[in-house]
């Protein structure tokens, strides 16, 4: 328990939960706006082993970080766009075709790195994201190191989380959108296209979850390899179901899942550690996101058309 | 635009549309061929000899096939009635866990045949249980049964690698983490002595048979069937849903399992975690290639299978990256879902 306390009560802790966090919530978001609009994007995590790729490759080929982070955006759109016109327009298994979605983007990735890299062993570095300290409160005793000597694209993540709760909650579009993933047709019926709006979201989302894999490599670590994503996109599904579909909620779902990430390995440092096979502590964040899952299923407020393809005239 | 139902449609669209779903995925290979440096039809070439150019590489299609029929065929009875089973891969695993922990001296002594019974009836019961979980899930708490099967997925191998590194691990494996190998008697043997191909694929293809005829042929298919395209009627028609999901689950997952219990007993002899390169996720594009058909499975599988096989040899070959094949089967797959919504509906203006 002592050991427990001391881990909470130091700032290398929270640094750590919220650059765990950081790319799950870009993911997460990304998830989320799909999921409002009514489209389950099960392309999620090869789109963010896409978006690791990419950012990474770019800025490996002599991008700056940011632009790498543009060209990943821009890849995930990409597939977003494949995504949304094989589901939405022509209303296909968004189940299949996000699973085959994820198979193209992460074999792309992978094919893509092995042409460009015939022979590594050691994945080639970048020079990534430095902490960028805010002045005055990075000098704060435990929360300035934790929340304000952060890298520029974890403040990044957290401005995109405020950005799109606004826009869902606060604008025209954001209402539009969340009107395509609950009533489609009331959305028809004021003149707007439940097919663009959903197509947009889905293609906005993908870029963001992309994003959430760049963070990966750009942020997080300083070069790309394999199964680097590791389930996080599957793990970010469960996040938006016990978000309950609001942004804000997502955002704390993925700090308390990082708080535990983040714990579990200091954890394995210990006695504790030591004595119990680390397979244990690697588990804890997946059998955590089914925990959540059961939890939240009673009071899960899912958007009614989420999975229901949108065809004009019919009802 | 919109999709308007056709009431009949013709030959040509029946035939073309799943031809240019075929063409297009090749020419989104021979796309990939031009960006690695090669020529298109040399690789193709060498990808079709790897697969099937000689006795050796047809077997070696084949038992690559095996895991694949069974795992598809876990999918094919899934999805026919929407328990999206995304944990294959898991349900995999638990079988050869189950085939290992029995097999490896705990039934010392006993006879070959009963030893296969047992051995196949626990992986069965093993991966029918893992999958029953979220099944249950699904039917009593309404938790997407997506998400959990894959989050399990991670959890099942990293027990299955714990275990490898703790009480079954094989004190004479110098350290590596792999159990002990199965009894001699408990291995399944070889079909033609000499041959690789294992007694696996025949107890796969004898699956396929006994799934097809369960779906078209009996009470159970038909309520699995009813169940996967509209489950509130079918329980408006007096057909107990939750029930019904969940013998599909049992069944889903002991299928998938035999997968495990096949690879174990007929091809490595032990359990590694090296065991399936994702024969489980695999199973999905197998089941819906196959259109979820389990006869349709067995054809899908060894095309798969043969795909895999000749890309690996072809890169060895020609050095075009072997993940050519996951590409492929990717495009294959969106391609021919939407070549077949085609088939069915039209593009109207209005």
């Amino acid at each position: 328990m002592a050991e427990i306390l001391d881990i909470l009560a130091s700032a290398t802790f929270w640094a750590a939960v919220i650059r765990i966090a950081a790319p799950l919530i870009f993911a997460t978001l990304g998830e989320l706006l799909c999921e409002r609009a009514g489209v389950l994007n099960l392309g999620i995590e090869g789109i963010m082993v896409a978006g690791a790729f990419a950012g990474w490759f770019a800025v490996w080929s002599g991008t700056s970080l940011w632009q790498g982070v543009a060209v990943a955006f821009a890849v995930g759109m990409t597939f977003g766009l494949l995504h949304a016109l094989l589901t939405v327009p022509f209303g296909l298994s968004q189940h299949v075709v996000g699973l085959g979605v994820t198979l193209l983007a992460t074999a792309a990735a992978y094919y893509t790195y092995r042409l460009a890299l015939p022979q590594v062993t050691t994945p080639p570095r970048i020079e990534p994201f430095l902490p960028l300290a805010v002045p005055g409160l990075s000098d704060l005793p435990l929360v300035g190191p934790a929340l304000f000597a952060q890298t520029p694209l974890t403040y990044a993540a957290f401005a995109t989380a405020l950005a799109v709760a606004l826009v869902l909650a606060r604008t025209p579009l954001g209402l539009a959108l969340r009107a395509a993933g609950e009533n489609p047709t009331a959305v028809e019926a004021q003149g707007l296209s439940v097919t663009a709006l959903r197509i947009g979201a889905v293609m906005a989302g993908s870029g963001l979850m992309a994003v959430g894999g760049a963070f990966l490599t750009l942020s997080a670590f300083n070069g790309f390899f394999f199964e680097m994503v590791n389930g996080r996109g599957w793990i970010c599904i469960a996040l938006v179901v016990f978000g309950a579909w609001a942004p804000g909620k997502a955002v704390l779902g993925a700090l308390l899942f990082a708080a535990f990430d983040a714990l579990q390995i200091r954890l394995q440092q210990t006695a504790l550690g030591a004595a119990l096979p680390y397979q244990i502590f690697l588990m804890l964040p997946f059998a955590l996101s089914i925990l959540a899952l059961v939890m939240m299923s009673r009071r899960a407020t899912v958007p009614a058309a989420l999975m229901v393809p949108y065809r004009k005239g019919e009802r | 635009m919109r999709l308007e139902p056709i009431a009949t449609p013709s030959v040509a669209r029946l035939v073309g549309l799943p031809a240019a779903a075929i063409g297009a995925t090749l020419a989104v290979g021979a796309g990939l061929v031009l960006a690695a440096g090669g020529a298109p039809l040399a690789v193709f070439g060498l990808i079709i000899e790897g697969a099937a150019g000689s006795r050796f590489a047809l077997l070696e299609t084949l038992n690559r096939a095996t895991p694949l029929i069974f795992t598809g065929l876990a999918v094919a009875v899934a999805f026919r009635a929407r328990l999206w089973n995304i944990g294959a891969e898991a349900q995999l695993y638990l079988g050869a866990l189950a085939a290992v922990v029995l097999g490896t001296g705990a039934l010392a002594g006993w006879p070959a045949a009963a030893l296969t019974v047992v051995l196949a009836a626990a992986a069965m019961a093993a991966g029918a249980l893992a999958l029953l979980f979220p099944a249950l899930l699904k039917t009593r708490l309404g938790v997407d049964e997506v998400v959990t099967t894959l989050l399990l997925n991670f959890v099942v191998l990293l027990f299955v690698s714990m275990l490898l590194e703790g009480p079954l691990k094989d004190p004479r494996a110098m350290g590596w983490p792999q159990s002990a190998r199965l009894l001699p008697e408990a291995r399944l043997p070889r079909i033609v002595e000499g041959l690789r191909l294992h007694w696996g694929f025949a107890l796969a293809l004898i699956a396929a048979v006994l799934v097809w005829l369960v779906q078209t042929r009996t009470t159970f298919g038909y309520e699995m069937r009813a169940v996967g395209l509209n489950s509130r009627a079918a329980a408006y028609a007096g057909i107990p849903v939750g029930r019904v999901i969940a013998k599909t689950a049992l069944l889903s997952g002991g299928l998938a399992a035999l997968a495990g219990y096949s690879e174990v007993a007929g091809l490595r002899g032990n359990l590694t975690l090296a065991l399936s390169p994702g024969f489980g996720y695999t199973g999905i594009i197998v089941a819906m290639l196959a259109l979820l058909n389990p006869l349709g499975v067995v054809a899908a599988a060894i095309f798969v299978a043969g795909i895999f096989v000749g890309a690996d040899s072809m890169s060895r070959a020609a050095g075009v990256p072997s993940y050519i094949a996951d590409i492929l089967l990717a495009t294959a797959l969106l391609a021919m879902v939407l070549a077949l919504m085609f088939t069915r509906f039209r593009l109207s203006r209005g």
